[in-house]
Parts: C-alpha cells; sequence; structure tokens
C-alpha cells in the first residue's frame, strides 16, 4: 500500500469537516486545541504513518488546503 | 515522492469568500483544473454571476469579466464573438441562472453559442440570505418557505439540464454532484468534455454540478452532502443529457 503525507495550510483552513468524512482511514480530525486566524480550529492528521496517499481529502477541500505527496 | 494533491494554478492565491463547507471552492477548483489540464488557462475567458459566486473573477487565475444577474451567457457570447479563438465560459448559480437568467441561458442554447456554462444548482438563494428558488425541492424550508415549498403555489423545481437538453443548440448537457471524492472526480470529467465541446467548435456545452448550502439549509457541511444525496439526487438524476459525439 502507498504511503502518503498529507499537509495542511492551517491558516486558510474553515474546519468544514469534509475531509475528516471522507479519509478511507480515518486520520483527520480538527486540532481543538488550536484556533487559526479565521476563528477556525483548523483540520490536521493524527496518524501520519497510515496514510495511503489516495488523495480523498484533498480532492474533496473546498479551499484547496491540503496537499497530498506519495512517499 | 510525487505530488499526489495539491492547488491549482488555474485558481489566484485570493483566499475564497465562500462559507465553511460551501462545495463552490471544491467547483472553482475542478474549472480550474480542467483549464490547465487542457492547456487552454491563458486563452480563458470567464464571466462570473450575480450571487454567491459574484466575486469568482477573483479567484480564477484568468481573464474575468463581471455580468449584470442572469446575463452572463449573453456578456459570454459578445466576448466570444469577437475572440472567436479564446474558450470563453460562464459560471452562474441557480438563482442567477433558473431564475432571472433563463432567457439568456435558453436562447445561447438555441443559438448554439460555442461557450461553455458551469451551472451551481444549490437548490436556494445563498448569497441573499436563504430564500426560494425556482430549484428548491417541494417542501424545502427557506425564509420564503418556512412551511416548506408548496406545489400547489410555486409549482415543482425547475430541472435545467434536462430541459436545455431538449434544445437542438445544446451539445453537451451532463448533471453532475460533488458530494463524494468519487462524484467530484466525475464531475470533473464532464466540466473537461464541456470545455472540449468548445474547443472542438462544436456549439454551446452545460454542466449542472449540484452543490450545498450548509448555512442555509441549516446543516454542518457533512449533513449537508447527506441531504444532497438523500433529497437532490433523486429528483435531479446525475448524468450524461447529450453528447457532441454519438453514442457516448
Amino acid at each position: 500500500m502507498a504511503k502518503g503525507k498529507v499537509t495542511f495550510n492551517e491558516d486558510a483552513c474553515k474546519g468544514c469537516e469534509l475531509c475528516v468524512t471522507v479519509c478511507p482511514v480515518k486520520i483527520i480530525e480538527l486540532n481543538k486545541e488550536k484556533i487559526n486566524g479565521k476563528g477556525y480550529s483548523p483540520a490536521h492528521v493524527i496518524d501520519q504513518e497510515k496514510c495511503i496517499a489516495c488523495g480523498s481529502c484533498a480532492i474533496m477541500c473546498p479551499d484547496s488546503v491540503i496537499k497530498v505527496e506519495r512517499l | 515522492m510525487t505530488i499526489v494533491y495539491e492547488k491549482s494554478r488555474g485558481l489566484t492565491d485570493v483566499p475564497f469568500h465562500y462559507c465553511p463547507g460551501c462545495t463552490h471552492g471544491v467547483i472553482h477548483k475542478l474549472v480550474a483544473e480542467s483549464l490547465v489540464e487542457l492547456g487552454v488557462l491563458g486563452d480563458a475567458i470567464g464571466v462570473a454571476p450575480v450571487g454567491c459566486s459574484v466575486l469568482a473573477y477573483n479567484y480564477f487565475n484568468c481573464d474575468m469579466q463581471e455580468a449584470a444577474h442572469g446575463r452572463a451567457p449573453a456578456v459570454a457570447t459578445g466576448i466570444k464573438r469577437v475572440h472567436p479563438d479564446k474558450v470563453v465560459f460562464s459560471y452562474q448559480g441557480d438563482g442567477d441562472l433558473a431564475s432571472i437568467g433563463t432567457a439568456e441561458i435558453v436562447h445561447a442554447a438555441h443559438r448554439g453559442e460555442k461557450i461553455t456554462t458551469i451551472f451551481v444548482n444549490n437548490a436556494i438563494y445563498g448569497m441573499t440570505g436563504g430564500q426560494m428558488a425556482p430549484t428548491t425541492l417541494v417542501g424545502q424550508k427557506t425564509t420564503t418557505s418556512p412551511f416548506g415549498r408548496d406545489e400547489a403555489l410555486s409549482g415543482k423545481p425547475i430541472r435545467i439540464a434536462e430541459m436545455l437538453a431538449t434544445i437542438d443548440g445544446a451539445k453537451f448537457v451532463e448533471r453532475v454532484s460533488v458530494d463524494t471524492p468519487a462524484n467530484i472526480r466525475k464531475a470533473k470529467k464532464a466540466i473537461k468534455r464541456a470545455f472540449e465541446c468548445q474547443l472542438k467548435g462544436e456549439g454551446f456545452a452545460i454542466v449542472e454540478v449540484l452543490s450545498s448550502c450548509p448555512t442555509n439549509w441549516g446543516l454542518t457541511p457533512p449533513k449537508a452532502l447527506d441531504w444532497l444525496r438523500d433529497n437532490m439526487i433523486p429528483y435531479y438524476p446525475l448524468g450524461n443529457f447529450r453528447d457532441f459525439e454519438e453514442g457516448k
């Protein structure tokens, strides 16, 4: 299974959670510890190792916050 | 390391003003990616509507023109006729295209204008605060139909794709949705094909994209997409209604 790396432009995230719902390996959640400049809790990855580089989160993100790379 | 997905260069660095979870952003990305992949970003001229996407001219990394409410197909017609070698598209919502601009879209299709229209249907007027649109579903509550749309009073919602597919000048008509990554991929394919229709000089092309409005529907973004899937897709069936190549 391909390994991936997901990076979030956290300042641009609006915390809509669409990436959270489409991730097939359930490794994305909103970071409730943090509030960005827009006033939202941005999404972040909780277990990078499990990423399969499918790109679903990035395809779903309305604000082009996510970059996905295949290792 | 290979890049699977990153922000398209068909979009500017201006952050979208859309509400969290609004799928306008997804549809913007698909249009931008299609223009880049077809190699026509530098030749593209877009026409922005009135509605939530009124500021679309700030977001697409190509020449843009703002049109009066509903008149985007007429403005696009003018641009395309003066610049037949450019790729001209209009980006319109349902309040713009299916209500005040119905005459313009029907006649642009009827004349077979070689433009591409991206029609975003979210079944409500978003920008003005959630009033009933011609596309609002029967029973759907809005600020102007607080007890739900009444069929006896307002009729049934208008199906634009089916209507335009009856017009000979419309050479590509498809309805897609952006509720799941799989459907988003299909939507992009349709949008690309709609631009190909124009590049081949075939005639008018339109893609109706079912979209969500979490804010005015009063739902969280993920629940809004569930609502779209459960309520809109049964009334607005997805699929191709017309293609410029027989049997496609």
